[in-house]
C-alpha cells in the first residue's frame, strides 16, 4: 500500500488528512484512484507533491511503490 | 549556538531568549523577535484559535536550510528559530526568532530574513477558527514582496 498524506486545503477536499491507495502509482494513476475535485486540484501547479519527503520537480515524474509515502500539498499560508 | 525546534506547547519566549543569549559569550548584540496570534476585530468574525499543521518531513529540515542561508548571508554567532505547530489562542506566541552576532546589522538583518522566508516559504498550513467555522489562511501577495527584498 502507498500512503497519501492530505495537508491544508487539500486534507478538506479529499475528506481526510491521510489515505492508502494500492502500489503502484504513478501520477495519472493517483488521479484516477482520487475523487475528481481532487485530482482537478491537484492539476494545479501551485499544489506540490512529495515522494517520500522529497520534493518533486515534475510531478508527471511520480512513481511510488508499495510503502512509499506521497505527500499533497498546497501553498503555504502568508502571515 | 545554533537551536532550532518546532513546538507543540505554548511556550514563554524569555525562557529561551535568556538561555540563549548566555550561550552566546562575547556578543555584540542580540535582536529578537516574538510572533502572536493576533485577536483580530469582532467586525472581522474575532479569531478564537488558529490551528497549524505541518508536514514532519519538510517543515523542520526546510527550518534547518533557512539557518544555513542565515549563518551563510549573514555573519552570526547564534540563531534561535522555534515556531509553534497545533492549536493557538490569540494571545499566544506562535514564532521566535532571536539571531547574536557581533554587529546589530547582521542581527537585525538575520532576524528580519528569517521571518520573511518562515512567514512566506516555510511548510506551514493556517486555519483560523471564526464564528462561523474554520477557514484556511490563504497566501498574500505581501509574503511574496517580503521574500522579493531578499533576492538581489
Amino acid at each position: 500500500m502507498i500512503t497519501i498524506v492530505l495537508l491544508g486545503k487539500l486534507a478538506d477536499l479529499g475528506g481526510a488528512s491521510t489515505l492508502t491507495l494500492a502500489a503502484p502509482l504513478d501520477w495519472e494513476g493517483l488521479k484516477a484512484a482520487l475523487p475528481p475535485a481532487m485530482a482537478e486540484a491537484l492539476d494545479d501547479p501551485r499544489n506540490r507533491v512529495a515522494l517520500n519527503g522529497a520534493l518533486l520537480a515534475d510531478k508527471a515524474e511520480l512513481r511510488a511503490n508499495a510503502s512509499d509515502e506521497i505527500a499533497l500539498l498546497p501553498p503555504v499560508s502568508g502571515g | 549556538m545554533r537551536d532550532i525546534r518546532l513546538l507543540t506547547q505554548m511556550f514563554i519566549p524569555g525562557t529561551l531568549i535568556g538561555p540563549f543569549t548566555q550561550a552566546n559569550p562575547g556578543l555584540g548584540g542580540v535582536c529578537t523577535f516574538v510572533g502572536e496570534v493576533r485577536h483580530d476585530a469582532k467586525e472581522h468574525g474575532g479569531v478564537e484559535a488558529l490551528e497549524l499543521s505541518h508536514y514532519e518531513p519538510l517543515t523542520l529540515p526546510g527550518m534547518h536550510e533557512l539557518a544555513d542561508r542565515a549563518f551563510d548571508r549573514f555573519t552570526l554567532m547564534g540563531l534561535l528559530m522555534v515556531h509553534r505547530i497545533g492549536v493557538l489562542r490569540p494571545g499566544e506566541p506562535i514564532v521566535c526568532v532571536s539571531a547574536a552576532a557581533l554587529h546589530r546589522r547582521d542581527a537585525i538583518d538575520a532576524v528580519d530574513f528569517c521571518m520573511d522566508h518562515l512567514k512566506s516559504a516555510a511548510w506551514f498550513w493556517k486555519r483560523e477558527k471564526r464564528a462561523d467555522g474554520w477557514h484556511w489562511i490563504e497566501p498574500r501577495a505581501d509574503d511574496t514582496r517580503d521574500l522579493a527584498r531578499w533576492q538581489s
